[in-house]
């Protein structure tokens, strides 16, 4: 059988078996369809509702004669409140049940293995912190959570995974994140959800969902790199940082050691918490946030490397933990 | 010849269309009813030139790899049918021709408050139609009718400028119109036309217009940043250059969302006077669903944010924006429930305006509920994006807008022409047109579930059966949009002269010979009535 005939019976059997449901493959998925389902019913129930009510009324009330007069119907303001309210309270379930699931849906728990996507025109970038880098795949294990950490090198992007229910656009300048814990090994579609150019349509790919030996076998599989952290101390040496930044506070310039998730006191006296987005806008955009004991030396990366490149150093920043604080400061 | 009307040899009535010849009379001319058919040519024809750029997506979208063009002109294709079909067809579709034609009939005057200023309107909008298909030829843009930044900005290699000085040009034109109608409807109503006897056609274009003057500058000032941004590369969007790319989103929704009940809105009106007189009956709850018009006006300029649940904007936004989102959805209902009461004991007959207020209150209706989908914000993310969206606002904008705005035009076609139509013709058309576009467009929402995203120029092959299915129901959806355009135009020439009220209709408008003088009235009319007082109302009874 040639591939022409092969991808024609294909077709011919998903015309047969016409899918109407995507596969749910997340925790998340199971939520959002029980919501869809009753979504569902509602719509069913009020268009058929209404096209019954006007079908009885088209057939019971057809003029009969041409000078037929129908006589007054006043109106009844008992109805007229009756269909108020109950579209009012339908609406203020679906809100309560739909809010509610969005914001359970919307945090990550603590322990999620972390990933990074960078979405440029047109594929998507992956890196895993132990190293292995892919574009427009995604492989994670089964039951694990999993929190991604996006963003865009050039215009807005979506990063779209149906069968697990979760979208998130993808933006230049700034950090978005989803996360999800798949429940069902198997090969998923991933697209771009939001228009970013000629080649839109082509900015898809798949996510492998694989048991945690399988993972950890693709993990360990192939060239073995360094890891994200170790590319991020490698450039942290190339770009020239460590001249300034060094380990304790002596240098003309903070030490990193620990400032990962640590309040930060600002010049303006605000005290911010150094996040992802924090250190990165502190690397491309250093003198927006002056800090109270150092003189605004540092100058601006922007454009000097790209976000894969920045999500290194902030791994590298990171692995900078908060033991070594301790050790580096007594 | 057996009716008195018939029997008057029609030249020898001076009427609005044989009061003077030659194009100068059309071109300077400040007749409401004369400007309402220059816009009629106009948007018909902009109307087709975004049919035409449908019908080869639709073709491209047989093939899961592209049947026709490249991904480059399908993305133009379908940010020409969009632009082309929300600015310069559904937005000035029914205010600009019907509600040209009619507000001043109906309020019992004999033109708009300001003339000239409708003249000029029309010229503005011919201007930015211009600018748009002088784009649109000399290679097009690709960023969608919604323009989003930095793509629009910075990344796109195509004819954003023009489009925008076209869009931009274009809002002047609303922006009159909506002032115009609201000045005439406050100040030149016939004496004893109170504001609760003012046909429902009126109250929804009283509450458009005010939409027309309140968020229309804000797109104006969002497509001037852009093209500050775009030529002077000053940082407003871009996060390259220091700026905000929601920031765009933002503005540009705040008049986008507003601009869809732009759309519906004035069909809510049309459908309100359609029921009305098919079934011989005062609209049913007249005060409900006039107030109703007014809160879908105030609330729509407060659920921008649902455009953008999933751009990352902060989750207790969303949470508002989806309360809100849910809100409006209430007086949306309390009118179909309204309409569908209207009906109850009344004397209803099926003339082609007719079928399609019935087609508009059943496809409106499946529009509305699956907004609940994507007001409801979990589902919202999953649903967000692909073509559930693209069912769900055709559902609104050509289920509804175009259903009404294609059922008033029948209804009025023979006050405006004096002709009538063949009302069978009308009536298979209409069919053809409900059947056509849910064929096009239900299985839209299943291919939206599934995940498919929409502007998508190539897709995965298992998408292929839903999109053969939306494909051969535009062709008929096609043929269905012909039809009427051949009998129309027949009508104008040879159809049977119209009597001045051939539907046994209430309303000034009908009080009028067919087709009206250029003054409308001989005299100014007074009002002694309820609207739609087909029966009288008892005393000490509201209606």
């Amino acid at each position: 059988m040639n591939a022409a005939t092969h991808l024609f019976t294909s077709n011919l059997l998903a015309a047969a078996s016409l899918p109407i449901h995507p596969p749910t493959a997340s925790t998340i998925g199971q939520g959002v369809d029980y919501l869809y389902f009753f979504l569902t019913g509602i719509t069913l129930f009020f268009t058929i509702l209404i096209f019954s009510i006007i079908f009885y009324f088209m057939i019971k009330y057809h003029r009969r004669s041409e000078d037929e007069a129908p006589g007054f119907v006043g109106t009844s303001m008992t109805l007229e409140i009756t269909w108020t309210l109950v579209p009012l309270a339908i609406c203020a379930v679906l809100f309560v049940w739909a809010s509610s699931l969005y914001f359970e849906n919307s945090r990550p728990p603590n322990a999620s293995m972390e990933l990074f996507v960078v979405g440029k025109q047109w594929m998507w970038h992956i890196q895993h912190p132990e190293g292995p880098r892919e574009i427009d795949e995604l492989h994670v294990p089964v039951g694990v959570p999993v929190k991604l950490t996006m963003t865009s090198e050039d215009v807005i992007h979506d990063f779209s995974i149906p069968a697990f229910r979760i979208k998130k656009d993808v933006l230049p300048g700034r950090y978005s994140s989803i996360w999800f814990q798949a429940t069902k090994t198997g090969i998923y579609h991933f697209y771009c959800a939001q228009y970013c150019g000629t080649d839109h349509a082509r900015m898809i790919g798949w996510v492998y969902v694989m048991t945690a030996e399988d993972y950890a076998g693709w993990l360990s599989g192939g060239v073995r790199g360094e890891s994200m952290a170790q590319s991020g101390e490698r450039l942290f040496t190339q770009l020239g940082c460590i001249t300034c930044h060094v380990a304790d506070n002596n240098g003309r310039c903070p030490t990193l050691v620990g400032v990962f998730n640590h309040p930060v006191k600002l010049k303006d006296g605000r005290t911010v918490v150094a996040d992802d987005a924090y250190l990165r806008n502190a690397i491309v955009n250093p003198n927006s946030m002056p800090l109270p004991n150092y003189a605004p030396l540092m100058p601006s990366f922007q454009g000097q490397i790209n976000e894969e490149q920045l999500l290194q150093l902030i791994a590298y920043i990171k692995s900078l933990g908060p033991e070594e604080r301790k050790s580096a400061g007594k | 010849m057996s009716t008195a009307v018939t029997e008057i040899p029609q030249d020898s009535r001076v009427h609005y269309l044989n009061v003077s010849y030659g194009v100068k009379s059309w071109l300077l001319t400040v007749d409401h009813k004369r400007i309402a058919l220059l816009y009629l040519g106009s948007i018909t024809f902009m109307f087709l030139v975004g049919g035409v750029a449908a019908v080869l997506m639709r073709i491209h979208l047989i093939e899961p790899a592209g049947a026709l063009v490249q991904p480059e002109t399908y993305n133009k294709l379908f940010s020409a049918h969009g632009i082309i079909m929300v600015f310069f067809f559904l937005v000035p579709s029914i205010p600009a021709t019907l509600g040209n034609f009619l507000v001043p009939l109906m309020v019992g005057a004999k033109d708009l408050a300001f003339p000239k200023l409708n003249l000029l309107s029309w010229y503005i909008y011919v201007v930015g139609a211009l600018f748009t298909l002088y784009a649109v030829i000399s290679g097009g843009v690709d960023t969608g009718w919604t323009f989003y930044t930095p793509y629009s900005s910075t990344y796109s290699h195509s004819a954003v400028i023009p489009v925008a000085i076209g869009v931009f040009i274009t809002g002047f034109s609303s922006i009159l119109t909506g002032l115009n109608f609201i000045v005439t409807i406050h100040k030149m109503r016939a004496p004893g036309l109170t504001w609760f006897r003012l046909p429902l056609f009126i109250w929804s274009i009283y509450a458009t217009s005010v939409i027309f003057i309140l968020g229309t500058p804000v797109l104006a000032i969002t497509i001037f940043l852009l093209g500050v941004e775009r030529l002077f590369h000053v940082g407003i969007f871009d996060p390259a250059v220091g700026g905000d790319p929601l920031l765009f989103q933002h503005l540009f929704w705040f008049y986008s969302h507003p601009a869809v009940y732009i759309m519906i809105l004035p069909g809510m009106g049309v459908v309100s006077e359609l029921i009305a007189a098919f079934s011989r009956k005062r609209i049913y709850g007249y005060t409900m669903v006039a107030y109703s018009s007014f809160a879908i006006a105030i609330i729509s300029f407060l659920v921008w944010g649902h455009h953008m649940f999933v751009t990352g904007q902060s989750i207790y936004a969303g949470l508002i924006f989806s309360v809100l989102s849910f809100l409006v959805a209430i007086p949306s209902a309390i009118k179909v429930f309204n309409w569908t009461a209207t009906l109850y004991k009344g004397s209803i007959s099926y003339e082609a305006p007719m079928l399609y207020a019935l087609g508009f209150i059943g496809l409106f209706t499946m529009g509305g509920l699956t907004g609940l989908f994507l007001a409801s914000l979990a589902t919202d993310v999953h649903l967000s994006g692909t073509y559930f969206i693209v069912a769900h606002f055709h559902y609104i904008m050509v289920g509804g807008a175009v259903m009404a705005y294609m059922g008033g035009l029948h209804y009025w076609w023979p006050k405006i022409t004096g002709r009538m139509y063949p009302d069978m013709w009308a009536r298979v058309a209409a069919v053809i047109i409900f059947v056509g576009f849910n064929l096009t467009f239900f299985p839209q929402f299943m291919l939206g579930y599934l995940g498919m995203p929409r502007r998508y120029a190539v897709y995965p092959p298992e998408f292929q059966v839903f999109n053969v299915m939306s494909s051969a129901g535009a062709s008929i959806l096609g043929i269905g949009y012909l039809i009427p355009l051949v009998y129309f135009i027949w009508s104008m020439r040879y159809g049977p002269i119209a009597p001045a009220n051939p539907w046994g209709a209430k309303g000034l408008e009908w009080t009028v010979p067919s087709p009206p003088p250029t003054d409308n009235f001989e005299e100014t009319p007074i009002v002694t009535e309820e609207a739609y007082n087909y029966a009288p109302i008892p005393e000490g009874q509201h209606g």
